[in-house]
């Protein structure tokens, strides 16, 4: 059983509500005993109401398993980089420390690192994750590239992430706006006057062979 | 009397809310069966499977193939399941009882319905059967909403029935029928995608109807711009392309603003407005009086964002508008619902491909609910129980003499008041928690306590249940059969998981009992939902709301079926097998009211143009109580919380209501993020811990209504009115704002959910 090659998972930050729906039906499963894998938090509520649904990005090369010490965590054929396996894992908490996204998490009553597998048990017979199933306002999206591409025009999907000098691809996709997006709203003041003053948000994007800064953050 | 047996918190040690346990079941557990049926959770009505196994409910599948929603559900659809073998889960009848633990006992449901029963008879003989009002609920299903209207009018022979729908939907249907004849929306949710524009007034989408959040996402896709009206930056509005942070109560005049606009820049389509509508002129010189620069000052909303709104709207080609409790939740709410209809009928585009208009429906049954004569002035297929030849044809399918049916009665609220004077001396309430949900609830729980009967029927204790005398047990939504009408207007069929817990009966079986115990057995001994469903279709033929061309087979057949649908072709009056009508108000199309006059529901063909009058709120900002207070829900909640605020996850994810409230705002009064704070109106005051944010307009605070007591926002809401729609003003009253001295006393004694 393997997780189908052509299927892929799709994140776009731009489109989560926060409902936690995700959160909710990931601790529905008990191969991680009804503990939610997939985090989803405000970026700051004090001055926005974006919310950030973060899954593992299933790297290329794992920089989890990469310092992993007992050699606990095994990426399969298919892309997907599974949680730690019980019988190895210390609970050392190095993966913790060393994940770019900030994915793994120590459960210290378990003694195990635990995190999200794409929901192995589902997806790897052909199913949708949980996630990517009941997300209202499909911010998670589970499907081939080709239906991405066709239902999301404004937006396309980017697997390279750049954090300092390290470069991370990864099988999972984060939807990036093709054009400049709007300014965010994170203050109603600043709509309530004649004129406007958006703060704004860019990110810039780390685009096939193009060297542009990852993250280039002005407030 | 019906005070309260006992201290309250015994009855909330005995009967909760408690929390379920957080995880139940394992996702491995293989299920006997998959249960297709539908979320009990907002009219958005969202298709579920629920895993069954030894007569309960264990988890839950996504149902991927039914088209609304394909398998998305919001927070609440996912955690769902845990309400059904809930430990508060009523098992048996209680009777009031001081001296039990709680205030209840149980008592043998044969014994409940008899006493229920004589005391019935009792006070109808000493009073009159008005003496007796029964209050319905629009998260029942339509079967259960239409018996409850017969129950009342047949049965009791009392006016006084009225339902929850009073407090959500009464606005918008007020409005859309004085406009178009008819209480729907316009299109499925579908049309949506390949629309120009959507302007989505008064609704916080993501937390209220999550999965309209991906159609507008898609139509985002396709192009479209979102105008998004609200006093907060809802998730929706973090992205969309124009906000209108609009102070509250203030939405008619936006409307009247921005239509003149639109006059003045001819964005409007005379010819449509000349071909299919009627009364243009008189608001048309309403609007006169808005110039731009009144509206901002009024609304609050800068002139550059009401010019941007009227380009936007008048210029389209393709348009939908949405609305909700936002601007419905006013006491000139049925204006401010004709002021979005004014807009749409002036655009020129309601009717045309990929343009729609419609409310959003907050309560489960939000449509259903409210077509079939649970409402006071109601009768079967969206009837007018006032119009004699109604009347005749009601009492026809009920087997009475028109004389004996009872005339209109009054709303909800005001039955309370009714009870406050000592007219109504009895009350039987299903599926309806006013002590939670009902403004000025303070109010509401001493008129409780002025009745000699009082008989909710209900599967929980709710925190009005605290009042009764008796209490029924009856079922929740998986454990019955029956339809009902979700915010398309398409009538869908939930199914039977599981049965009734111990004596807990399914409702209509409890309706029916008393009937029978009363010696008025006739009309009330159905078998099945389906045959009260039967009988639903027959009387509601012929009304604008009718079914009579719906079977359950044919609803699963084709994953819902749109009202209105006949048995026979409006037009020939020969039997046709009619799939219903997705669409309605298409130039050319046929409907039984114009007869091929119009697409509109009245007898020209025409819609109406209707002055949209914009009225100061009542209780309104003023030095005394400068700030404005407005309500709501939060996505992991549903209405009064009975069962929400048992089902731990849910319970976990928002346990306690806070007061939003804006930086500059928290900065001035002292108070920082965390702290409890006081809200003051002139009904009460709450203390509460503050969440301080900026995407809350700085004269205005929030605060969620799901909670009971203490912690109840409808302590603080106003009780005026809508006069038409008699919809109450919970979206804005005066408050003050102060930093409290130190945690308020329920802290220390109840949990989160209590």
């Amino acid at each position: 059983m393997a997780v189908p090659g052509h299927l892929e998972f799709f994140v776009d930050p731009s489109r989560c509500i926060g409902c936690q729906s995700c959160v909710q039906a990931c601790s529905e499963c008990d191969t991680h005993h009804g503990e939610a894998m997939i985090h989803l938090e405000y970026a700051d509520r004090a001055t926005s109401i974006q919310t950030v649904p973060v899954i593992c990005m299933h790297c290329e090369q794992p920089t989890c398993a990469e310092v992993c010490p007992a050699d606990a965590i095994k990426r399969t054929s298919d892309g997907v980089v599974q949680s730690a396996r019980k019988p190895r894992c210390i609970a050392c908490g190095n993966c913790v420390l060393a994940c770019p996204f900030g994915v793994p998490e120590l459960y210290n009553d378990q003694l195990l690192m635990m995190k999200c597998d794409m929901c192995y048990d589902r997806s790897s017979v052909g199913k949708k994750p949980m996630c990517a199933t009941v997300c209202p306002s499909q911010a998670l999206f589970f499907g081939t590239r080709e239906e991405i591409l066709s239902i999301r025009p404004q937006s396309m999907p980017t697997n390279r992430f750049r954090f300092g000098d390290q470069t991370i691809t990864t099988r999972v996709n984060v939807m990036v706006p093709r054009k400049k997006p709007r300014p965010l709203l994170l203050d109603v003041t600043s709509a309530m006057n004649e004129r406007p003053q958006n703060r704004t948000l860019r990110l810039g994007v780390v685009d096939q062979g193009e060297p542009d800064p990852f993250a280039e953050v002005k407030i | 009397m019906a005070t309260l047996p006992t201290e309250e918190i015994n009855t909330i040690h005995e009967y909760g809310p408690h929390r379920s346990a957080p995880i139940r079941g394992k996702t491995t557990d293989e299920p006997e069966r998959l249960v297709k049926t539908h979320c009990c959770f907002c009219g958005q009505q969202c298709g579920i499977q629920l895993k069954v196994k030894n007569n309960t409910v264990i988890g839950l599948e996504p149902w991927e193939d039914f088209p609304f929603n394909r398998g998305m559900l919001c927070p609440k659809g996912v955690k769902r399941y845990l309400q059904g073998s809930h430990p508060d889960r009523l098992k048996t009848a209680l009777a009031r009882d001081p001296s039990a633990p709680g205030g209840f006992r149980p008592i043998p449901y044969a014994e409940a319905i008899e006493k229920v029963a004589s005391e019935i008879k009792r006070i109808q003989e000493k009073y009159g059967n008005g003496a007796i009002g029964v209050l319905g609920g629009a998260s029942l299903s339509t079967e259960k909403a239409y018996l409850l209207g017969k129950f009342a009018r047949v049965c009791l022979k009392t006016p006084f029935i009225d339902y929850n729908g009073r407090l959500c939907m009464v606005s918008a249907g007020a409005g859309n029928k004085k406009a178009f004849g008819i209480d729907r929306v316009s299109s499925p949710w579908a049309d949506m995608i390949g629309t120009e524009v959507i302007w989505v007034a008064g609704s916080n989408i993501a937390e209220c109807s999550p999965i309209t959040t991906n159609y507008i996402w898609q139509a985002r896709e396709q192009g479209a711009k979102i105008i998004i009206q609200d006093p907060r930056i809802t998730p929706a509005a973090r992205t969309c392309d124009l906000y209108l942070p609009v102070k509250p109560g203030r939405d008619a005049a936006l409307f009247a603003g921005v239509l003149n606009f639109m006059i003045e820049h001819d964005w409007i389509d005379r010819e449509y407005i000349d071909t299919y509508t009627v009364g243009f002129e008189r608001v048309e010189e309403y609007c006169r009086a808005w110039p731009m620069a009144r509206t901002a000052e009024v609304t609050g909303v800068p002139e550059r964002s009401l010019r941007e709104a009227a380009e936007l709207w008048g210029k389209a080609k393709t348009s939908f508008f949405l609305h909700a409790r936002g601007i419905e939740h006013h006491s000139n709410g049925v204006d401010n619902v004709l002021g979005t209809i004014n807009l749409v009928l002036a655009s020129g585009r309601l009717g045309k491909p990929k343009s729609g208009y419609g409310t959003i429906v907050g309560q489960a049954n939000g449509q259903g609910g409210r077509e079939h004569g649970q409402k006071c002035d109601q009768l079967p297929g969206s009837r007018d129980i006032s119009i004699p030849e109604h009347r005749k044809y009601v009492a026809s399918v009920w087997g009475i003499d028109e004389k004996d049916m009872p005339g209109p009665g009054v709303d909800a609220y005001e039955m309370f008041r009714k009870i406050d004077k000592g007219e109504i001396k009895a009350l039987i309430a299903m599926c309806f928690n006013p002590v939670v949900s009902l403004p000025d609830n303070t109010y509401v729980a001493r008129a409780l306590d002025m009745l000699e009967l009082f008989v909710p029927i209900d599967f929980f204790l709710t925190e009005t249940g605290r009042h009764a005398n008796y209490v029924l047990p009856g079922s929740l939504q998986e454990e019955d059969e029956g339809t009902v009408t979700q915010v398309e207007g398409r009538v869908i069929k939930i199914n039977r998981a599981v049965d009734c817990p111990g004596e807990a009966r399914r409702d209509w079986i409890i309706i029916g009992d008393i009937a029978k115990a009363l010696g008025r057995p006739k009309g009330f001994t159905f078998k099945s939902s389906r045959e009260i469903f039967e009988e639903l279709r027959i009387a509601s033929k012929g009304g604008v709301a009718d079914y009579s061309g719906i079977t359950y087979e044919k609803i699963e057949e084709n994953m819902g079926v749109f009202w209105p649908c006949y048995s026979h072709d409006p037009k020939t009056g020969e039997p046709i097998d009619h799939l219903g009508t997705p669409r309605i108000f298409v130039p050319g199309s046929y409907n039984p009211v114009a007869k091929g006059k119009g697409p509109f529901y009245f007898p020209d063909g025409k819609a109406r143009f209707n002055v949209a009058e914009y009225r100061t709120p009542v209780d309104d900002a003023s030095t005394e109580y400068p700030l404005y207070l407005t309500t709501g829900r939060v996505v992991s909640h549903y209405l009064s919380g009975t069962q929400t605020r048992r089902i731990g996850p849910l319970v976990k994810q928002y346990p306690e209501p806070r007061i939003e409230i804006h930086s500059r705002l928290a900065e001035k009064l002292g108070i920082a993020d965390g702290d409890w704070a006081v809200c003051e109106t002139r009904r009460g005051a709450l203390t509460l811990r503050a969440q301080v944010v900026t995407t809350i307009r700085p004269d205005t605070i929030f605060i969620p209504y799901h909670w009971p007591g203490d912690k109840s926002a409808n302590r603080l809401t106003v009780a005026s009115q809508d006069p038409i729609s008699r919809i109450p003003q919970y979206k804005v009253c005066a408050c003050r704002v102060r930093k409290a001295e130190g945690a308020p006393a329920y802290a220390a004694v109840l949990e989160p959910q209590q």
